[in-house]
């Protein structure tokens, strides 16, 4: 048994705040005009283009957006609201603009990351030779809810885990990325990627004739070469589907956008069934065989046999059929243990330790909070920083010290004591600004990036990604199920 | 194609062909009710319409008298009732959202735009005057048809949706055509005088019954042009069961399903085949006075039961996932 490492270097809690500015006393970073108001080169030609449209006409323009998502259904539903009831996602008007350095930088960054979270992820469930270095402790790896024991020893096509990674990246200053969070396991969002740009062609097409605006429409088809590229190794031609939990999941539109756009079924669990280890969807004309499934589903719902037993939403079976290799599953299962907020803090070193190369992404600093010293920091220090739970998702369960009131922070500290393991901390990023259509006219509001990496063969990626926009003044939650928003990201080709 | 998409084009279809034939019956009975005529006949035309689609239970579960105003309300509005027009257009296109990647954007826009304006027009509900309200489903529903038609590749999803509408569409024409002839047997207890092949001369009310039957289907003036004569209930039976021109006679809607059972022939689709042949073999070398001589009513109930069998043999070989070998 590898003991725990005492060898990983003991930083002091000062110098993780030396030469970055991510405390939030410092203006946050515009991304449209500099320090003396000015407008940035690749926003010049937007920022005049704003100037001369009138207030009626961007009215008009977005009551348009809004009544076309609505007519084309681009909607979700949120958690807690009345079935039936949807929401579009609020589209705002003013794009998020990168620069085709920027995109260079960021394009490198992302690669790197995922090839090394993939490597790791192979590296857990085969020869751990991570732990054995000492790099991650043992127990965060199999104390971790996110672990898969199933996945032990199991091989996957090209040793790939997580084909489609949605990596979440914020800016603080210029050139200055942190990734926030890797989301390995079902991460969403790519529809609105692909739908904002096609409603900003349609809403102002001129734009587009200033700009030279790298394409991103082929996502899909790059999913789907990817998906191919992953089929099981007998196989010739692949059966490619697209795995849902149904109409009522909030991300329906996007399983049911993806699959029609690759021109492949969208299957819910009781359309498949598992024979002889093999997976099969029952169609019109009989049994038909699937080679490779585009799962969005949670691990814990895929399989009523190997996971919860309770759930009609999987596939009895199919966790014996994808352990013999006969189908292929995107993500794989037991991704989890990679995008987790207490493996978080290992990422730079893995990177490190895996392809021998210096990150080129920052890592936001972590507090791990089952760490005596950074529990005790983080307790005082609760005013000013971002506790997470490790293994929540989509904002909720979240802590924003600055942004809370006394009693809010004194509820939450009850929680933390009660349950140190199950929290990181972070400093409270200036989150960068953008211009955004609001109520009271234009305004800055927080945004970040999730840019999709695909791996296959190759690790694909398109320029560009989804911005996110938290429409609250002063908001750091950016999440659709929280009232954020999303803009339309452009890459700039030089 | 899965078996679950093709459930719910199949039942997309069903639901809006449903929602159209439901505000066809009510703005015809809406339109009769405004004649004048007894009172118990009046109840007695509202209780049939509730009755034909076997739903008079419901409704008394809801409301406590047969009135022009409840049952509007009951299959219009009513969220209970699966075949209110607002449950029908909710069931079509909570079926078109499922399979949106399956229809062209076209089909989907306008369901779902159907769906969006209705509830606007709920917002501002005009009870006393349903009649626009029913017109514009009519016209929704003709305009699904129109994209239906132009837009999609005639391929499986089309055959599907094709005969989910065509066997709606039987099972409601038949249903119409019971009704309205039970009606009129009520009617002539009423008025005791008249056969029930004589013309509607010298009773202006026959008249206005009969032409609003067939108004119900779109048949008034083909009526006109096929017969040029007066409406009687043995031509208007004859022209809604066995005219193979009329698009929603029983023989023309029977007619067009053969050849698309046969384009989704499957291992197990023999017995549909089977059973479409001998009811189009039935119906081929029938006449309506023979019809008459064994009853309408039992012609066409013996009709409706052959359509459903039909329609559930059809859900157990396509639609409800084929056995796992």
């Amino acid at each position: 048994m590898v003991q725990e490492s005492t060898k990983l270097p003991q930083i002091p809690i000062t110098s993780f705040f030396k030469g970055i500015s991510l405390i939030t006393m410092k203006l946050p970073f515009d991304e449209m005009l500099d320090a003396a108001g000015k407008a940035r080169p690749q926003y010049q030609i937007f920022h005049n283009w704003l100037k001369q449209q009138s207030d009626t006409l961007m009215g008009l323009k977005r009551a348009e957006a809004d009544l076309i998502f609505r007519r084309v259904g681009i909607t979700f539903a949120v958690y807690g609201d009345d079935l039936g009831s949807e929401r579009t996602i609020p589209f705002d008007q003013v794009p998020r603009i990168f620069t085709a350095k920027e995109w260079e930088q960021l394009e490198a960054g992302l690669r790197q990351r995922v090839k090394a979270l993939n490597r790791f992820i192979y590296d857990v469930y085969h020869d751990e030779e991570i732990i054995k270095a000492g790099i991650v402790p043992a127990e965060q790896i199999y104390n971790n809810a996110q672990y898969r024991p199933e996945m032990r020893n199991v091989s996957v096509p090209r040793d790939i885990y997580a084909q489609i990674a949605g990596i979440d990246i914020v800016r603080a200053g210029e050139g200055e990325f942190y990734v926030l969070e890797d989301n390995l396991r079902v991460p969403s969002g790519v529809s609105y990627m692909v739908e904002d740009r096609k409603m900003m062609m349609r809403l102002f097409p001129d734009l587009f004739q200033k700009y030279r605006i790298a394409p991103v429409e082929h996502y899909p088809d790059l999913l789907l070469e990817c998906l191919k590229s992953v089929k099981p190794d007998d196989v010739k031609k692949p059966n490619v589907v697209v795995l849902t939990p149904g109409m009522y999941n909030s991300a329906y539109f996007e399983h049911s956008y993806l699959a029609q756009q690759m021109g492949v079924e969208l299957v819910e669990g009781k359309d498949l069934f598992v024979k002889n280890e093999q997976v099969f969807m029952r169609t019109t004309q009989g049994p038909e065989r699937v080679d490779v499934i585009y799962r969005r589903v949670d691990d814990d719902f895929l399989d009523p046999l190997a996971f919860r037993s309770d759930t009609t939403l999987g596939v009895a079976g199919l966790l014996s059929a994808y352990r013999a290799g006969n189908v292929t599953l995107a993500n794989a299962i037991g991704t989890g243990i990679a995008d987790d907020k207490s493996i978080y803090p290992y990422v730079p070193e893995m990177i490190e330790f895996y392809l021998g190369e210096k990150p080129i992404l920052n890592n936001v600093p972590t507090f791990q909070c089952r760490k005596t010293d950074d529990l005790a920091y983080t307790l005082a220090n609760l005013d000013k920083l971002v506790v997470k739970l490790t293994h929540g998702a989509g904002g909720y369960g979240m802590l924003v010290g600055p942004a809370s009131t006394k009693a809010e922070i004194e509820e939450f500290r009850k929680h933390l004591i009660a349950n140190p393991d199950k929290y990181i901390a972070q400093p409270t990023l200036a989150l960068s600004t953008c211009p955004t259509f609001v109520e009271s006219g234009v305004a800055p509001r927080h945004i970040d990036l999730r840019p999709f990496v695909l791996s296959g063969k190759t690790i694909k990626m398109v320029p560009g990604g989804l911005t996110r926009v938290a429409l609250k003044e002063g908001s750091l939650v950016v999440n659709s199920s929280q009232g954020g928003g999303t803009k339309d990201t452009w890459v700039l080709e030089e | 194609m899965l078996s679950r998409t093709a459930d719910c084009l199949y039942w997309m279809a069903r639901y809006t062909e449903r929602a159209e034939n439901t505000a066809r019956m009510l703005d015809v009975n809406h339109q009769t009710s405004l004649l004048p005529q007894p009172k118990e006949f009046l109840e007695q035309s509202w209780k049939k319409l509730l009755t034909i689609s076997k739903l008079e239970d419901a409704f008394l579960s809801k409301y406590d008298v047969v009135t022009r105003e409840n049952v509007l309300d009951f299959m219009i509005y009513e969220t209970s009732n699966p075949s209110s027009i607002v449950s029908c257009l909710y069931s079509a296109r909570e079926n078109a959202r499922v399979i949106r990647g399956k229809i062209t954007s076209e089909v989907w826009e306008t369901q779902n735009t159907t769906w969006l304006e209705l509830q606007r027009i709920l917002e501002a509900r005009h009870q006393s005057d349903p009649s626009r309200l029913l017109e514009w489903v009519k016209h929704r529903c003709h305009l699904f048809r129109g994209v239906l038609h132009g837009t999609m590749l005639k391929n499986e999803a089309f055959y599907f949706i094709s005969v989910g509408t065509l066997l709606e569409r039987a099972d409601n024409t038949g249903r119409i055509l019971e009704n309205k002839y039970e009606d009129q047997t009520a009617l002539k207890v009423l008025n005791p005088k008249k056969g029930s092949d004589e013309g509607t001369d010298g009773n202006f009310f026959d008249f206005y019954h009969w032409a609003a039957l067939l108004r119900s289907v779109s048949a008034f003036e083909i009526y006109r042009q096929i017969y040029s004569d007066q409406v009687t209930p043995k031509q208007v039976a004859q022209l809604l069961i066995f005219n193979k021109q009329m698009p929603r006679s029983l023989v023309c809607c029977v007619n067009e399903l053969i050849p698309l059972i046969s384009e989704v022939k499957n291992q197990q689709s023999k017995e549909i085949e089977r059973l479409l042949g001998k009811l189009k073999a039935s119906l081929d070398y029938s006449d309506i006075d023979e019809v008459f001589e064994q009853g309408l009513e039992e012609f066409i109930e013996v009709f409706l039961e052959r359509i459903n069998h039909i329609a559930d043999e059809f859900s157990n070989t396509y639609l409800i996932p084929l056995a796992t070998n």
